[in-house]
């Protein structure tokens, strides 16, 4: 028998002898062959590095080779006809240093803006797929306006070393999500960081986010963005204005360099993967606010960086005369539903999953997702169904920011295919206004308490679904919710007319910052009990960034084009409001320690064992007895029963009551189970350190039958 | 100062000097002192930076090859890294996977 070849040791040397990585062309002084058309963009092959880009109406195509930061291209290379399929140009370019090229297209073809055409072969293009972007290296150092070439493609290794490093699978019912910029949560002077501002710098803070007890850090856009788009200065105080919050990508492969301590070295993938992995060793999840709706071309005003000149018609919604339809706001909107857009959706979202370790995604304005290539809302969108079923993307969290800017509002209603979440905007609105002490609010309480079986149960989906939320990036934090009667955006430069009108705030008696004690108890008071109602909701919770320390805009509900103090983190603020994080971790760890919180069906589902009581029950100032009229501001409620969780069974007894009346309320309590007893957990009508207690310290209520809850407060007993 | 990479294997230790700037244009050089290593079985892998004095991705990317290519039962111990060489290493975090010392000692 003949004994079969050993494999080489070296794999690569043995595929370097392969014919099908051997040089066949020579162009331009290139060593070339006709490369693979998948997968797109540039990838390491043995000995040479494979360029593919589609387009489905240029009639060709040049790659663009520099040395990385050069002014002039180092070499174009037009791609021969024989080296096209379909519609696809792949060529394999051999002895490139890889370290140090950058590399763009020009395309040819028909300037037609009627017909939806914008090719211009002046313009050098960047690869859709590019896995790194160079030109935007440092944050905020200002761009060469008049470089040619200012977003470049670099090429990138995948040779780090994860270890054993896996995304972390959290069943979303556990998870406590802290939504964060990556920026803004470590460049205050105060965050001691070495390297502020950076993915870095979040490593040095994980024992914070640990201590608060957070388990998903979802950042905003991290994908590559430019700061400097549409820069404008602030006409009364001369501020410079950015597009701070990233929420416009330029390539959708690549982590923002100047998010990177090491950005000017080109190292922002390894710094990025570093923080990911950091982050799981410590049970953290990361999750991305990733931005599918627009990209950073705008309208056809804008500049010309990559889809508009490869395949305007492809990639993006159009007029029938041509111009942008405008769903997002910012002035295009990505044709999602295309077939060829749809796959650079997939495409992406699979690479950060795969090559980042990235836990779930969360999507800007997803509505517009659903939509097709008219903009219509499509009953069965493809996109979004092919997200739900994809398997690489088989364990990630799914999140719709289930709206968009064209009206399209599907909280509740978004395609979700068993897998799709929803930032829960009712949650938000509702909830605002019952602490506001607006009449006939309990009722809508009382759903969003547990976790909107109005809004899900419908068609089966569960409480999970909902990701709960008071504040968000977007609006007022939770400390300007009750500091603020209205919007102070006027450092956004635009009047104070930008930002969302209707806040459903209330500034406590007095319009922003104040010395007057009573007021600032009061607030105090109030995000104390907006952390509870959202730590005690069925869902998942999901905490601003700084919300657990009273992080404050001034007023103003949408800070994104500030890099400043109006947004940095003060982490100041630990000890100046140290209450208040002593307060909201210990929240989470009652939620963290009590697993009736965190169900993953509806607790009006049924699927309990019997007990003694109902798995839910509603009760007023009297037990048992809910007030559900139209003037009444107050609803209590218990949970309790035996639950099947997905590996045990297990009893837990909690008692809520909520007073949103402007007097003191005393409440007759339910009886616990058995001979269990009432022990406090949280009482916001006290101030610390009796408003909230540790797992296992909470006193025993002396009084087992009734309560006296203050004013405006909330309460959380626990029957043990 | 033109980049160096010495080597020398003792009792199973690989002891390997970098002097200079270690760029893309040498990383290779410093690539195939680690496969010479790995080739005479080292056990440790003692990098000593006094003398090197600047650290670019392309001689980073040859620190994961060491890591990879050793296996994870090998430590990797950078002795006397400083100034921009440390700052490389702690901003890429780098410096989590290997031992950071100035001076050897067995960890």
């Amino acid at each position: 028998m003949t004994q079969p070849t050993p494999l080489s040791a070296e794999p690569a040397g043995g595929l370097d002898r392969r014919i099908d990585f051997y040089p066949t062309h020579t162009l331009a002084g290139f060593r070339v062959r006709p490369g693979k058309s998948f997968p797109f963009g540039a990838t390491l092959v043995p000995g040479g590095v494979n360029f593919s880009v589609f387009s489905s109406h240029a009639v060709s195509c040049t790659l663009v080779l520099f040395e990385k930061g050069e002014r002039e291209p180092l070499v174009e290379i037009p791609f021969p006809d024989s080296f096209r399929i379909g519609h696809v140009w792949s060529m394999i370019v051999f002895d490139l240093d890889c370290e140090r090229i950058e590399y763009g297209f020009r395309m040819d073809g028909p300037f037609d803006p009627a017909a939806g055409h914008r090719f211009d072969r002046s313009k050098i293009l960047l690869d859709p797929y590019a896995k790194a972007i160079g030109g935007r290296d440092v944050w905020g150092a200002a761009p060469d306006w008049d470089e040619p070439f200012p977003h470049r493609g670099r090429l990138v290794f995948e040779d780090f070393d994860w270890e054993d490093d896996r995304p972390l699978e959290i069943p979303m019912e556990e998870l406590v999500i802290y939504e964060a910029h990556v920026r803004s949560f470590t460049r205050h002077p105060s965050s001691g960081s070495k390297y502020p501002g950076t993915y870095a710098a979040i490593r040095e803070k994980i024992p914070y986010l640990k201590e608060l007890g957070i388990n998903c850090l979802e950042l905003m856009p991290v994908f590559e963005f430019d700061e400097f788009e549409n820069s404008r200065t602030n006409g009364e105080t001369g501020q410079t204005l950015y597009n701070y919050w990233g929420y416009s990508t330029v390539g959708f492969f690549a982590p923002k360099a100047g998010f990177a301590a090491t950005g000017r070295f080109g190292m922002q993938v390894d710094e990025f993967k570093t923080m990911v992995k950091e982050l799981h060793k410590n049970g953290i999840e990361v999750i991305l606010d990733v931005v599918f709706n627009h990209t950073a071309e705008g309208n056809e005003h804008g500049p010309t960086i990559s889809f508009r000149g490869i395949d305007n018609r492809t990639y993006y919604m159009l007029t029938p005369q041509g111009y942008y339809f405008n769903f997002s706001g910012c002035g295009n909107t990505l044709n999602c539903n295309n077939p060829i857009v749809r796959n650079i959706v997939l495409d992406c979202l699979r690479y950060w999953a795969a090559e980042y370790h990235i836990d779930g995604f969360r999507f800007d304005l997803a509505a517009i997702l659903g939509r097709d290539p008219w903009g219509a809302p499509l009953p069965n969108p493809p996109l979004l169904e092919t997200l739900a079923f994809d398997p690489v993307l088989g364990k990630c969290k799914l999140i719709a920011e289930a709206w968009d800017a064209g009206g399209l509002y599907q909280v509740g209603s978004f395609p979700a295919y068993g897998r799709w979440a929803e930032w829960n905007g009712k949650f938000r609105d509702d909830v605002r206004r019952f602490l506001r002490s607006d009449a006939g609010m309990v009722g809508a309480i009382a759903q969003r308490l547990q976790g909107s079986p109005d809004l899900y149960g419908w068609n089966g989906r569960g409480p999970t679904a909902s990701i709960n939320f008071i504040t968000c990036h977007d609006g007022f934090t939770l400390y300007d919710l009750f500091a603020y009667d209205g919007k102070h955006n006027e450092a956004n430069g635009e009047g104070n007319r930008d930002g969302e009108s209707e806040n459903r705030s209330w500034n406590c008696g007095w319009e922003g910052e104040t010395a007057d004690p009573g007021v600032n108890a009061l607030r105090r008071r109030l995000i104390k009990n907006a952390l509870t109602l959202l730590l005690v909701s069925h869902g998942v919770p999901m905490i601003l960034m700084g919300d657990e320390i009273g992080r404050s805009q001034g007023g103003n509900n949408n800070a994104y084009c500030h890099d400043s103090e109006l947004n940095w983190l003060d982490w100041g603020l630990v000890e100046k409001h140290g209450e208040l994080f002593r307060f909201a971790r210990q929240l989470i760890a009652l939620r963290r320690n009590h697993p009736v919180l965190r169900l993953n069906r509806h607790i009006c589902d049924g699927y309990h064992e019997p007990g003694p009581h109902a798995d839910i029950s509603w009760h007023g100032v009297t037990p048992w007895q809910a007030d559900w009229s139209e003037g009444s501001r107050v609803i209590a409620f218990m949970l309790c029963g035996q639950h099947s969780g997905a590996d045990q069974q297990w009893e837990d007894c909690i008692y809520v009551a909520l007073n949103a009346y402007w007097e003191p309320l005393t409440f007759g309590l339910p009886l616990p189970p058995g001979d269990r007893r009432w022990h406090v957990a949280v009482n916001t009508g006290m101030t610390a350190p009796e408003d909230s207690f540790a797992p296992g310290e909470e006193p025993v209520l002396a009084d087992q039958h009734s309560f006296q809850l203050a004013s405006r407060a909330c309460a959380v007993l626990i029957g043990r | 100062m033109a980049f160096q990479s010495t080597m020398e294997v003792v009792n199973g230790v690989a002891n390997i000097t970098l002097k200079g700037e270690l760029d893309a244009s040498v990383a290779g050089i410093f690539k195939e002192t680690i496969e010479q290593a790995a080739a005479q079985n080292a056990q440790r892998l003692v990098l000593n930076m006094h003398e090197l004095e600047f650290l670019a991705s392309a001689g980073l990317r040859v620190l994961i090859f060491a890591k990879q290519k050793m296996g994870s039962g090998v430590p990797i111990y950078v002795i006397g890294s400083q100034g921009p060489v440390l700052s490389t290493l702690e901003m890429s975090g780098f410096h989590q996977s290997v031992y950071i010392q100035d001076s050897y000692q067995e960890g």
